[in-house]
Formats: C-alpha cells, structure tokens, sequence
C-alpha cells in the first residue's frame, strides 16, 4: 500500500461527519435497492441478472462485430461515430470541431467515462467553457473535485458545504435549504442550457443494432444537454455496447433498480442521429466518440474480461463495507469501490495503486449485488496474484514473499507446524480472560502489531486440538 | 457399523480455539459417526491464495489432497476453509489435469460441519442444551459461496433454552478477511466496531457463527471494548448439555 | 486513424478475425403480462400518483380539457402539434400557443411558458411512463423546458409495460431521433440524499387518459 492511499484512508477515517454521510447514504440506497427488490416487485430478478450477464459475454466476446454494427447505424441515422484510443485524441476531436463551429460554451450531463480523461480540464485548458449539469456533477465541479460516487458525485457534501460552496462560486446569498439550493443551480444551469453551443452527454448503453445511445437519469439534465444545443456528442468507452434495442427490457429493470430503487429512471432517452425530417428540435449534429483508453488491453485477459460487464449502477459500492468506511475519495482514481478497485489496476496498470487489490476483506457482498453478475472477488484476487508476481519480477516484497514461502514449507511438515504452534504458547501465556492486550517483544512483528492495534488477541491455549485428540476418549453414541 | 467421517479441523481451530474442534468431534461422535483425525493435515492454503502466493497456496493445497485423498467424508468447522476447498482448489490446479481430477473426486465429500449434520447426518436437533440469548453472525464464505443461511439457525432452533435473536447486519462483514485485518488494520477494527454495535442492540449475550477467524476478530474486538458478549463457535453451542 | 487500430486490437485481444460472424443471438428476452385494459388505465394513474404525478381519468374529451384548463389556469402554455390535441380542443383554450414548427421559436417558447402540453405515443401502465418519440408533431422541448407538463393519453396507448413497447417498437430508431421515457416529475436527491422535484426538467407533471 502506497503512503498516499493510506493517508487518504486515515482522512477519510478520522472525519467523523464523512464517516456519518458515507454510512446514511449508502444505507439509504442501500434499502432502495431492497424495497425495489422485494416481494413481487421484480420476481424475475436472478433470471434477469442471468440474461444480462450471458448478453454482456457475448458482446464483450465480440466486441469488435458490435463496434462495426453500430457505426454502420449511426451512420445510416445521419450521425457520425469517431474512435478515440485516449483522452488526447477526444480532446482532439472536440476542440477541433468547437473551433470549427465557433463554440465556447459545452454543458456536460453526467459522464464517468469523460471524468475518466478529465475533459473539463483539458477543454478549458483551450478556453473553452465546459459546464455540469447534473446537480451532484456541478457541486463537486464548484469545488474542484472528483466524484465521490458513481451515481451520487457528492454525497459527501452537506448542504451547508454546498451553501458555502454556492455563495463563495456564484455570489449568492449563503442559501442553506435543499430545495432553494436546488433552484438556485436550476437558474444558473438553465441559462447555460440555451446559451451552449455543445452537449455533451456519457451513454448508459450503445445499442448495436440501432445506432443508438441511451441515457438514464433523474433530472432533465441530459435531455437538456443533448437536446438543447445543434451539436450533441455522446462520449462513451467501448464497451458500452448491448446488441439490441429489445434487450432494454433485461437492462432497463436492472439498472434504475440497483442504483436508486427505481424501476424506471425519471427520464431514459434513447437518441438515435441527429433531428431529421419534420422533427422541430433535437441536434442538428450527432457524434459518438467511442473511448479505448486501455480498455482493449483489459479484453486481453479472458479471466478479467468481465470488469467490461459493469453498468455503473453504484450498487457494489453501498453494499460494500469497505467502502462505506473509507468512501470514495480514498480510492486512488475516478472509479470508486469494488468496480473501481478492478479496473483501476487494468486500466492504469498495477503500479498505480498496488495496495487497492488487497483493500477488500474478500466478503462478497458486491458479486451478491452486481446486477450483471461480474464476481468481482474473484477478479480481485487475480489481481492479487498479479502483483504478488509483478512484485517479485520487480524484486520488491521479498519480506512478504519470505514469510508465505516459510508458511508452505511448515503447511508441509506438520510436526514442525505442531512444534512451531507450541513455542507460540510458550512465549505468550494465556491470560485469565484468554484475550492479549500485548505480546512479548520477541512476538511483537508487524502483522501482530497491526492486529493489536485494534483488537485485542487470543492467547495460544495449553494444548492444540491436536495434543488433545492424542488423550481423548471418543463419546461413542452416548446420545 | 458406525459410519466414518475426518475432520479437517482448520489450522486456527487446531492452534487458538482447539475447544472447537472438540465440540465438533462430540457432537458427530453423538450423531453416530466414527470420528478420525489425520494427524498429517496442517491447513486449507487459503491465507496464500488471498494473499495472492498461488504456487504457496498450491503447494499446502497439495498437501491436504494428499492427506485427505482416502477419506470418506470430510468435515470442516469454517464456511471459509470448506469454500477454499470446494469453490478454489480447482482454480489452483486449473492447468494440472492429474491434481485437477484429484480436486474434484475430493471436493463433493467435503462439508462445513452445519450442512454436514443437515445434509448428510439428516439430524436437526443433536439433543443440545444451552440457557442463553444469542445471535448468529453470517460468516460471509459460508453465506456467499456456500450459500449456508437458515442451516444453522435450524440447529440453533432445537437447542433447549436457547433464544435466538436476529441483529439488523447479520449478513455485514465482521471485517476479518485474512490478511486484510492487518494490512488494512484500522478499516478491519471499524468493520468489528459496526458489527459489534448491532450484536449489542439485540441485547444477545453470545454471538455464534461457524467460523472461528470471524469469531477471533469479533471477540478480539469485544474484548477491546470491554463488552461482556461472549463468541461461541456453532459446534460448541451444539455440543453443550 | 484510431478507429483501425482500435478494432485490430479489440480483435488481437478476443482471437477473431475481421468479419468474422458472433455466435447467434438468443431471442430477446420480452414478456408481455397480459393485463386487460382497465386494469392498465387503473394502474397507469396508481403509479403516476405514487411518483407524485397528477392524474386525471376523463370519460369525453370535454372533461380532459376542463381539466387542462383548470390546471393551466389562465398561464401561458404551449402545445404540441399533435392531432389529437387538436380534437380534444385544447389547443384552442386561451393563452394556449401551439402549431410552431421552428426551433428557435419553439426553443424561446417553451423557455418562457408555464405549461406544456403534449400528447403521448404509448404509456406504460406497470411504471407510470410517458413515452414520446419526437417527430413533427411532437418536439422535445415542450415536455421538458416549462415547470408544468400535462399529457393527454388516449386509453387504448396504454401498454402493460417495458416489453410490450419493446415488442411494438423493436427498432425505435426507425421512426424517431429521440424517444424519450417519462417516469414522473423531474427530481434529484443529490444533495444528502433529500428528494427535490422540478431541477431541470419539469416538476409537475399531470397524466390526462381520455
């Protein structure tokens, strides 16, 4: 584990009211998700997930037969589709099209896979001004932040942060009610919305047969974003890809469930081209910049293919107790959580965080959750595998590497194993509760050191099970 | 003829809780079986699998083939243990077809010692008595890959005097994981610290579960606290009289 | 060009060859639940209500339109140019501008009226949605830019849901640049989690079947 991501826990950790906002919210859509789960509310859901698992498969299996159908119908619909390999050649595509067009203002609705290249930052780098629109995406834009959640971005924030925040940013008075809070960004936002020259909007899902990006949200933002302005481009990784319009009905059910509870987002658009015919309104231009960015290495590993399945609901992140102790921003990239600890090291490469692997107590409650089944236990402790032999390509470790090495050889030899257990008793004798508060200095190693810090340890008993089966006298049917 | 099973006690119910193993061996011997004990068996391997030492884990996992290759049944006091074995071994050997097969021919004999009773044993209520409140803890291997739920708390169910009380976070982490309740200490003590908290609200004066490292850092953590909630392993609540 | 390299790698990655054809498709899972036409209308405006919608279940279309009016209640308002509009009359209610067909006009419009009123193409009775897919006679603004918006839906559009659009409207691309799915007021909860209607798009919303 890096310096970093342990000073970024230890903040995360000693903020008594971020400990409280983190644990409210996410067991808040936690019970969402369960009530909108419940009963005959969704009977088919595990038939479902099951669907949507073995549809993922199939695309991400051929990907590439799915990349091509859907630019051929984006195409036929009047729209354009540009394949970007990183955040420069988006960046690229976008500041030459604004100069071309004469645009400087861009509203943005929510997008995880533009946070992923930090769009906002490289377009205003050319002056240009790039706006959030979702309320959560424009708060921690105000404050310079990442999100703190896929589908909350700042849960993290009170509403008088966000009343400081707004006053500082917008020169409004401090204004501390939610929902006056709400229409003050309402007002700033909508000027933005009929005065942009560009939206531009993430995908939930590209439909391959159709051509189409889908968008789920709550708001009116992405509408706005992508109906408003003559220029609507979609900024979306690769992978976003499902076959069919009709497999909405799996998908749909799933994700609006499992992110907020809601069986229907408020709005889903399904946006196809630009406006054609005797549409009055609509873009009048329509790209889909499709996104590699190291994705194209993660489809390599057959064993880890399926971290591309996620649909970025956010529900691996409520259930999951880890993150609900050191929240979002302690995860070392814009993905946060358990998704976020597998792809981080495939999309950023093992060494950018080679701790996040081995911050998981391996508990399971994000499989459990994952609306299309990616187990992400199992890809975590690949990735564990990994960098234990990245480590030792790189000659780090070694202490680590000593210590598991010396366990198998005594695993192997048990009357040593025995031995060795007996020793342990020697040097710490029980206590009259059974329970340590410290070890001799000889016993006193890291590992230990670390488990005292918290709790307290059981003192080695008199004998082992197996000095005791030796003596003991088997209860034969005394029942 | 009584029937013959092995335990495969763990390494950490051999070392720290041997009472456990005890329990277990009473409450199978009580069951009708004949109880063996292979001297040679050390541990599941799962402490270097977790930590990412495939070619160590493999290597005690060979081990325990070897050990348990002639046994009829095998039954294990740990969700976690059994899973390794019946859920990873394969994944080990996934490239070596001669152990690969070996895996496999043991792998449906193995049981966590709850389904064992249950599934094999066909008995629910092993004449136990024991006068307390408790609460069961869901270990999360036992609850997620073995899909081990209301078995326990059936057995729990016929215990004489025994009151069971269900906490809201049964199914939460208690924050354990291996070597993540060291690398990730503080994260790992905040898991116990919630667990704990709503062990307490139910007013339970035991905590049972059927796994002892779960238990190991839930008490370790009571204990710290200063709390007087006791942790029991399952086999011991149904050995007691 | 990125577009190359980046199906070469996706290729080299997976093992397949250029063109090469996936494995089929199993058919799209649809599963239409039978549910007679009263208990769809029934169930449209349960879950309208639930979502803290308006609704309102008129017998003529007189009815409908008082109903409109009593909502509108004497603020400007425009309308879509959907033919049904038309003959249920609200159109010609007072302070009602409608038959704009451009989209600077239109865009203007709607920004400054209180109300918007559209018909739809289907509604989906098990979630309470709107469906309207944006065409000449219904643009996208209307149902989007004012703080009101009232739909009129004829009962027989009334699907049992999802499914059943998916199943009528396989490809949606097709007909429309954009259909859009209507579940409810617009909302947010994204400041501590406290739900507020009405952020961007409308926070009233008014359910009309005739």
């Amino acid at each position: 584990m890096s310096v970093v991501f342990d000073e970024k826990i230890n903040r995360a950790r000693g903020d008594g009211r971020l400990q409280l906002a983190i644990y409210d919210a996410t067991a808040r859509l936690m019970d969402k998700r369960k009530h909108a789960l419940e009963g005959d509310n969704l009977p088919d859901f595990q038939e479902l997930r099951d669907c949507a698992n073995a549809l993922k498969k199939q695309t991400i299996d051929n990907l590439d037969h799915y990349l091509e159908q859907f630019e051929a119908n984006v195409i036929a619909h009047a729209g354009k589709v540009v394949f970007c390999k990183d955040a420069t050649d988006v960046s690229d595509f976008i500041l030459k099209l604004a100069k071309e067009r004469g645009a400087r203002l861009i509203v943005k609705s929510k997008s995880m896979t533009t946070e992923e290249i930090d769009l906002n930052e490289r377009l205003e780098h050319h002056n240009l001004e790039a706006v959030e629109t979702d309320l959560g995406e424009y708060i921690i834009q105000l404050a310079h932040e990442r999100p703190y959640h896929i589908v909350a971005p700042a849960m993290h924030k009170t509403r008088y942060q966000v009343a400081d925040l707004f006053e500082e940013k917008l020169g409004v008075p401090n204004e501390t009610v939610i929902e006056k809070q709400t229409m003050i960004a309402r007002g700033v936002l909508r000027e933005k919305f009929l005065a942009a020259d560009i939206g531009i909007s993430g995908a939930n899902f590209l439909i391959a047969d159709s051509g189409a990006v889908v968008l789920v949200e709550n708001e009116g933002n992405a509408r706005l974003s992508t109906s408003a302005p003559k220029i609507h481009i979609a900024v979306a990784g690769i992978e976003k890809l499902i076959p069919r319009a009709q497999d909405l009905a799996v998908f749909l059910k799933l994700l609006g469930r499992s992110a907020t509870g809601q069986p229907l987002t408020v709005y889903t658009s399904f946006l196809s081209g630009p406006r054609r015919g005797e549409e009055i309104d609509g873009p009048g231009e329509f790209y889909v910049v499709l996104l590699d960015n190291g994705r194209t290495k993660l489809l390599e590993d057959s064993g880890k293919r399926e971290s591309l399945y996620c649909i970025r609901c956010g529900a691996c992140l409520n259930h999951c107790p880890v993150y609900r102790k050191i929240g979002g921003h302690s995860f070392p990239w814009v993905y946060s959580g358990p998704i976020g600890a597998i792809i981080t090291p495939q999309f950023m490469g093992l060494n950018h965080e080679p701790g996040l692997p081995f911050a998981s107590s391996l508990c399971g409650a994000c499989a459990e959750v994952c609306p299309v089944k990616i187990d992400i236990p199992r890809v975590l402790l690949e990735l564990r595998a990994d960098v234990t032999a990245a480590k030792e390509r790189e000659g780090q470790g070694g202490l680590e590497r000593m210590a598991f090495r010396a366990y198998a050889w005594l695993m192997r030899h048990p009357k040593l194993f025995e031995i060795a257990g007996r020793l342990a008793s020697v040097l710490a004798p029980a206590s009259s509760s059974g329970w340590l508060r410290g070890v001799p200095a000889i016993m006193n190693i890291p590992p230990v050191r670390a488990w005292l810090s918290q709790r307290d340890l059981p003192a080695p008993p008199h004998q082992s099970f197996r000095q005791q089966w030796r003596t003991r006298v088997p209860r034969i049917n005394s029942r | 003829m009584a029937k013959r099973v092995s335990l495969f006690v763990s390494c950490i119910v051999d070392q720290v809780f041997p009472n456990v193993g005890l329990a277990m061996a009473d409450v199978l011997e009580r069951a009708g079986f004949d109880v063996g004990f292979p001297e040679a068996q050390t541990c599941c391997g799962q402490p270097a699998f977790n930590s990412g030492y495939r070619e160590e884990a493999r290597q005690v996992a060979l081990h325990f083939l070897d050990v348990f290759s002639k046994s009829e049944n095998v039954v294990v006091p740990s969700g976690s243990c059994t899973a390794m074995i019946t859920h990873h071994f394969a994944e080990l050997f996934s490239n070596d077809q001669l152990n690969l097969a070996r895996v496999h021919a043991l792998e449906s004999r193995v049981y966590e010692f709850s389904r064992f009773l249950l599934d094999v044993a066909k008995v629910e209520d092993v004449g136990a008595r024991l006068d307390d409140v408790v609460t069961y803890h869901d270990s999360c291997h036992a609850l997620r890959e073995l899909k081990i739920k209301q078995g326990p708390r059936r057995l729990l169910s016929h215990v004489r005097g025994l009151e069971l009380r269900e906490m809201d976070a049964a199914e939460e982490c208690c924050g354990f994981g291996g070597t993540f309740s060291v690398k990730f200490a503080e994260v790992s003590g905040g898991m116990a610290r919630t667990k704990i908290d709503s062990i307490v609200r139910t007013g339970a004066r035991t905590v049972v579960s059927i796994d002892s490292s779960c238990l190991m850092q839930i008490q370790g953590a009571i204990s710290r606290a200063g709390l007087s909630v006791r942790t029991l392993h399952l086999a011991e609540v149904l050995a007691s009289r | 060009m990125s577009r190359e390299l980046i199906l070469d790698k996706v290729r080299i990655a997976l093992g397949r060859t250029k063109g090469q054809q996936p494995p089929p498709l199993p058919p799209a899972r649809i599963r239409i639940a039978e549910v007679n036409i009263d208990f769809r209308v029934a169930g449209m405006l349960q879950k309208v209500e639930a979502l803290a919608g308006k609704t309102f279940l008129a017998g003529t279309l007189a009815e409908a339109v008082n109903y409109a009016a009593s909502v509108i209640d004497g603020r400007e308002a425009v309308a879509s140019n959907a033919p049904f509009l038309r003959e249920c009359g609200v159109t010609a209610l007072p302070g009602v501008r409608t038959g704009v067909t451009d989209r600077v006009e239109l865009r203007e419009l709607c920004a400054s009226c209180a109300v918007g009123i559209t018909s739809a193409d289907y509604a989906l009775a098990d979630t309470g949605t709107l469906v309207i897919l944006s065409s000449g006679h219904e643009a996208r603004m209307i149902s989007l830019l004012p703080p009101a918006h009232i739909a009129i839906v004829p009962r027989g559009r009334i699907l049992s849901g999802l499914d059943e659009l998916l199943s009528i409207l396989p490809f949606p691309a097709e007909q429309t640049s954009s259909m859009v799915l209507i579940t409810g007021p617009s909302r947010t909860a994204d400041i501590e989690q406290i739900l507020v209607r009405g952020v961007h798009g409308p926070g009233e919303v008014h359910v009309i079947v005739v």
